[in-house]
């Protein structure tokens, strides 16, 4: 793709009647939908008519008058922004007392603007000098001796963008983008008259104010008012390439603005269908990770981790890597080793790594970051509706009346999603949260929550079996839907179950400690409120009932009739990028791609006829059961592709403890990471930028990602794949990630009908996208539900063995923060420190006057698995009784305090719930320095030249 | 659990996880709980935890729930699952 800005129609969509009206634009003729305005009708026909304060993100204005044009029959001169087309209508929108009108518009504005534009960073990108230039103004009679607003000082706090307001219009397309597009209301026009300018907060600077540098502002800015540093120091882009974001599951799409090799910045595409044109301070912004100095370009081994690593050459550490798997299963035996695909890489690539263990290890023993977020989810979901996956597309959401968010915080981990919930929300319709913290969404600007349900940590189950009590006791449910889509049997015992007294609001409230009327009320709400949909994140699965409790809430979904329609449905909130793709491509333990178990025997033998070889019928080890096998001394190698365990994984000496017992250990990254520290052999990854293929976010929508620059490391992760996979014999011979999707597809029923040609024609496919849905899948479970009837299952509540005692009286709650992500490995090596340069531990006020603590103070944070210290942020976004931290800074290493209790199902780590105390301390523990000091020491590199 | 340290051996985690399992199949009744905690077992369990959690089972069978010890006599020996 050349450069060109993408088409702005002025003013968004006409919201859907079904209705059309025609009108006749410059002696043309045409039928639009009603509500329709004049502006967008002419640029729909082709024609532009000039414009500044409109643009098609958000609604119009009609303030700076220069889209005048004349209406038959029709006094005075409309604005086109603001007037809607009404059937036989007629237009005109060049005439010569239009253009007088527009030209002595524009001198106004140009009379107090900087005259700078060849050395303006906009220039050849700037909205005023194209409309100057399309009004003809040629002069400006008023002279520039008056007043005027320039040479004002710029606010250059921000790290990703300037304000400049001396080149500002007070368009406010800034301040509408940050109301409507965003959400965050952190942008306003300050003053009158002449005195107007833009300003964040409350007279705040950029970096101080409550602005969430999601960029849209910058994106509306029709000026160089708000501008990209990166093009300030760079120019203006020649090029754009369409890709997928690489940082969490809403997996925005944006254009890849570039000169020459060079990424300039990264814009937000309006045909993304995840996105809708907008994103967030990671996608937009943090992408300098990239070419970080930290990044690790060379391979290198080493035969012990006390050694530093030596550099050496992809033929090397290829035939070394081969070599060493293939010793450690001679000497002890084929199900010694494994390996963890990325959730961070492609499909394709994830595809490769589990065909590597599967077909060249010989073994099942693969899994993914999924097993520690979101593996109850494929364990629930299967059950009861029959699919490992959310039901909806994003778009569906402005189709819900009631909104329940439960265990997820969007405004943090799927910031875009949010700001389109929180649209809808404005719209009206009605917010449940259940979350023991007071995330954004329980209340923000124009945003407020029905009801908050802020529950003890662990009593999810609970919780959601109490609304069940009463949307039964109170004959809530749909028995139409049940009756013709669900086991009727089935229900009537789940029923019986939830009905009992032990079950209601009232009696579980010790548990929970909510208040009964509270839960009834909100359970009546989702019964009845109409379309009802949940929205769900690792508050819900990260817990030793995680599987029961996505089980319980897809029995409140099933029961109430909301499932199979726009504005309804179960939806998971995805973590990484591609962890929906991961665990679609066979990177489970017990799964072929597709979700099929390695025991059918039709399904492996599809596999063995594709690869040639006889494959396990056994399920494999989960990633802590391969650390239990490894330090019990039965397994002893391990390749990890673009995870970084030591941080993620909890209890953090468990890990290190199998990780150090095992004797080869291959990491496939960007940087050394904190699981580098045990590794043998270190493989150089590439980003996203610098590689084709596909990720699949959580609607299941499937989206290219697209090469926009050589991989800085030689090779792209998949080749990396193929060049271990020949040098164990295995023969592959992909010349393209095309063609591994292509075997996908062959091998995949749900991805039947999906290939590049497919993608680049449609744009993105949700899966199921075969013959039966050749479009793909937007909505799931439509006529009836893929298992067939869909299945109550009675959830009883186990109180997780976590317990609180006088030794370790408050509950830990991990969790995320906007400008980071999961293990910041990416964002820590990017300007997103300046939000969130640590881990801090979140504790009530009462909590710390009890412990002498200040806000800013040094504490320890101990458990029964281990202790770290860090600062404290007195808040009472938390409960009494319950502390929070995120997990982004290995200096914290937040998991070291969590402990090996997991999901009853599938093994997902019991993040949420850690017993714990707090107290003060003097800084970094003994743990912490000796962890940095061996960090350092495993560090070391030495050069490819003084190694040869 | 005391406030004691506590960390998990190998058999104990195996002891815990196939209890847990049949703690939350257990309000079907003892005979279908363990029949799912049987085939949870069977299709999650790489055949060498399959193995140690029969075994362990004979040495210990105080350790197991009434429901996971009747699940662990139904599970076929490793590689027949």
């Amino acid at each position: 793709m050349s450069f060109s800005r993408e088409t702005d129609h002025g003013t968004p969509p006409a919201l859907a009647t079904g209705k059309t009206v025609t009108v006749t634009i410059d002696g043309q003729s045409l039928t639009l939908p009603e509500g329709t305005s004049i502006m967008r009708a002419a640029s729909l026909a082709g024609g532009s008519i000039p414009k500044l304060c409109a643009t098609d993100s958000v609604e119009s204005f009609g303030s700076c008058r220069l889209c005048l044009v004349e209406v038959e029959g029709r006094a005075g001169y409309p604005a086109s922004c603001t007037t809607p087309i009404v059937d036989g209508m007629v237009v005109r929108t060049q005439t010569d007392r239009l253009k007088q009108l527009r030209r002595g518009v524009m001198e106004l504005y140009i009379s107090d603007h900087p005259l700078d534009c060849l050395t303006c960073a906009a220039n050849g990108d700037c909205e005023l000098q194209d409309q100057a230039g399309a009004v003809g103004l040629r002069d400006v009679r008023y002279g520039y001796d008056g007043a005027t607003n320039m040479g004002q000082a710029k606010d250059q706090s921000n790290p990703y963008f300037d304000f400049d307001p001396s080149k500002c219009i007070v368009c406010s397309r800034c301040v509408r983008a940050c109301e409507e597009v965003q959400g965050t209301f952190a942008l306003t026009i300050e003053n009158k008259g002449f005195e107007s300018k833009v300003a964040p907060s409350q007279g705040e600077d950029f970096l101080g104010s409550e602005c969430v540098s999601c960029g849209a502002c910058v994106q509306a800015c029709p000026t160089a008012s708000l501008i990209e540093k990166k093009v300030v120091e760079t120019g203006t882009p020649d090029r754009a390439v369409v890709t997928t974001c690489a940082y969490c599951g809403v997996g925005c799409t944006f254009r890849a603005e570039m000169r020459g090799e060079e990424l300039v910045r990264m814009v937000p595409w309006k045909d993304g269908k995840a996105n809708r044109g907008h994103s967030c301070v990671k996608g937009r912004f943090a992408w300098g990770y990239a070419q970080h100095k930290e990044r690790i370009l060379n391979p290198m081994i080493r035969a012990s981790v006390d050694e530093p690593w030596r550099e050496v050459s992809w033929e090397e550490a290829i035939a070394h890597t081969a070599s060493e798997f293939r010793r450690i299963q001679a000497k002890y035996g084929t199900r010694s080793v494994g390996g963890i695909t990325s959730s961070r890489c492609t499909n394709e690539e994830t595809f490769l790594v589990q065909k590597l263990i599967r077909q060249g290890f010989g073994n099942n023993n693969v899994d993914t970051c999924a097993r520690v977020c979101h593996s109850p989810t494929g364990y629930g979901l299967k059950t009861t509706f029959g699919t490992s996956a959310g039901t909806q597309d994003f778009d569906s959401v402005m189709r819900s009346d009631v909104i329940l968010v439960i265990g997820a915080n969007p405004t943090d981990g799927h910031p875009v999603f949010a700001s389109r919930m929180k649209r809808r929300l404005r719209q009206g319709a009605k917010l449940i949260v259940i979350d023991p913290r007071r995330t954004d969404l329980v209340k923000s600007p124009h945003v407020e929550a029905e009801h908050h349900l802020p529950l003890r940590p662990g009593t999810n189950v609970a919780m959601l079996t109490a609304m069940a009590h009463v949307i039964v006791t109170e004959k809530l449910y749909d028995e139409a839907f049940i009756r013709e889509r669900c086991d009727w049997d089935e229900f009537q015992d789940w029923a019986d179950f939830v009905s009992e007294p032990a079950r209601s609001p009232e009696a579980i409230e010790p548990l929970t400690g909510v208040d009964p009327q509270d839960v009834r009320a909100a359970a009546r709400l989702y019964a009845t409120g109409g379309n009802a949909a949940i929205y769900y994140g690792l508050g819900v699965t990260e817990h030793s009932q995680g599987s029961s409790t996505v089980m319980a809430i897809a029995n409140l979904a099933m029961a109430t009739g909301n499932i199979g329609r726009e504005g309804v449905g179960v939806n998971p909130l995805r973590g990484q990028n591609n962890v929906q793709g991961a665990c679609d491509m066979g990177s489970f333990p017990h799964e072929f791609s597709g979700y099929r178990h390695v025991s059918d025997d039709a399904t492996r033998k599809l596999f063995e006829d594709a690869w040639g070889v006889a494959l396990d019928a056994e399920p494999g080890l989960r990633i802590p059961n391969m650390l239990d096998a490894a330090t019990d001394g039965a397994f002893k190698a391990l390749f990890v592709q673009g995870e970084d365990i030591l941080q993620s994984d909890p209890n953090t000496h468990h890990v290190a403890a199998g990780l150090a017992a095992m004797e080869c250990v291959v990491v496939q990254d960007l940087f050394l990471n904190e699981t580098a520290n045990y590794a043998h052999v270190f493989l150089p990854g590439s980003t996203f930028l610098e590689k084709d293929g596909t990720f699949t976010n959580a609607e299941r929508r499937i989206q290219r990602v697209r090469k926009v620059m050589a991989p800085l490391n030689g090779y792209a992760d998949w080749e990396i794949v193929q060049l271990v996979a020949n040098a164990m014999g295995l023969g592959w011979a992909y010349e393209h990630p095309s063609e591994i999707m292509d075997e996908i597809a062959a091998l995949t029923p749900t991805f039947a009908g999906v290939s590049y040609d497919r993608l680049d024609a449609e744009g993105s496919l949700q899966w199921p996208a075969n013959d039966a849905a050749p479009h793909g899948t937007p909505t799931m479970h439509i006529d009836g539900f893929v298992r067939g009837r869909g299945k109550f299952v009675v959830t009883d509540y186990v109180p997780t063995d976590e317990k609180t005692g006088p030794r370790f009286p408050l509950l830990l709650t991990t969790g995320r923060i906007l400008s980071h992500y999961n293990v910041g490995a990416q964002t820590r090596r990017t300007a997103n420190t300046a939000w969130h340069p640590e881990d801090r531990l979140e504790i009530h006020p009462s909590d710390a006057e009890n412990r002498g603590l200040k806000d800013g103070d040094w504490v320890t944070l101990r458990s029964r698995a281990g202790e770290t210290t860090l600062r404290a942020l007195v808040t009472d976004r938390v409960a009494p009784g319950v502390v929070y931290t995120t997990f982004h800074h290995p200096e914290t290493q937040a998991n070291v305090i969590t402990t090996d209790y997991s999901d009853w199902a599938t093994n997902c780590p019991e993040y949420k719930v850690t017993a714990v105390q707090v107290s003060a301390s003097n800084g970094p523990s003994d743990w912490q320095q000796d962890y940095a000091r061996q960090a350092r020491q495993s560090r070391r590199i030495l050069p490819l030249e003084a190694a040869e | 659990m005391s406030d004691d340290t506590h960390v998990m051996s190998t058999g104990d985690r195996l002891i815990y996880m196939a209890n847990q399992i049949a703690r939350n199949f257990a309000t079907d009744g003892e005979a279908q709980a363990a029949a799912q905690t049987a085939t949870h077992i069977s299709l999650y369990w790489d055949p060498a935890m399959r193995a140690r959690i029969r075994a362990l089972a004979a040495e210990q069978p105080e350790a197991l729930s009434p429901i996971a010890a009747a699940a662990l006599q139904r599970l076929h020996p490793a590689g027949a699952a």
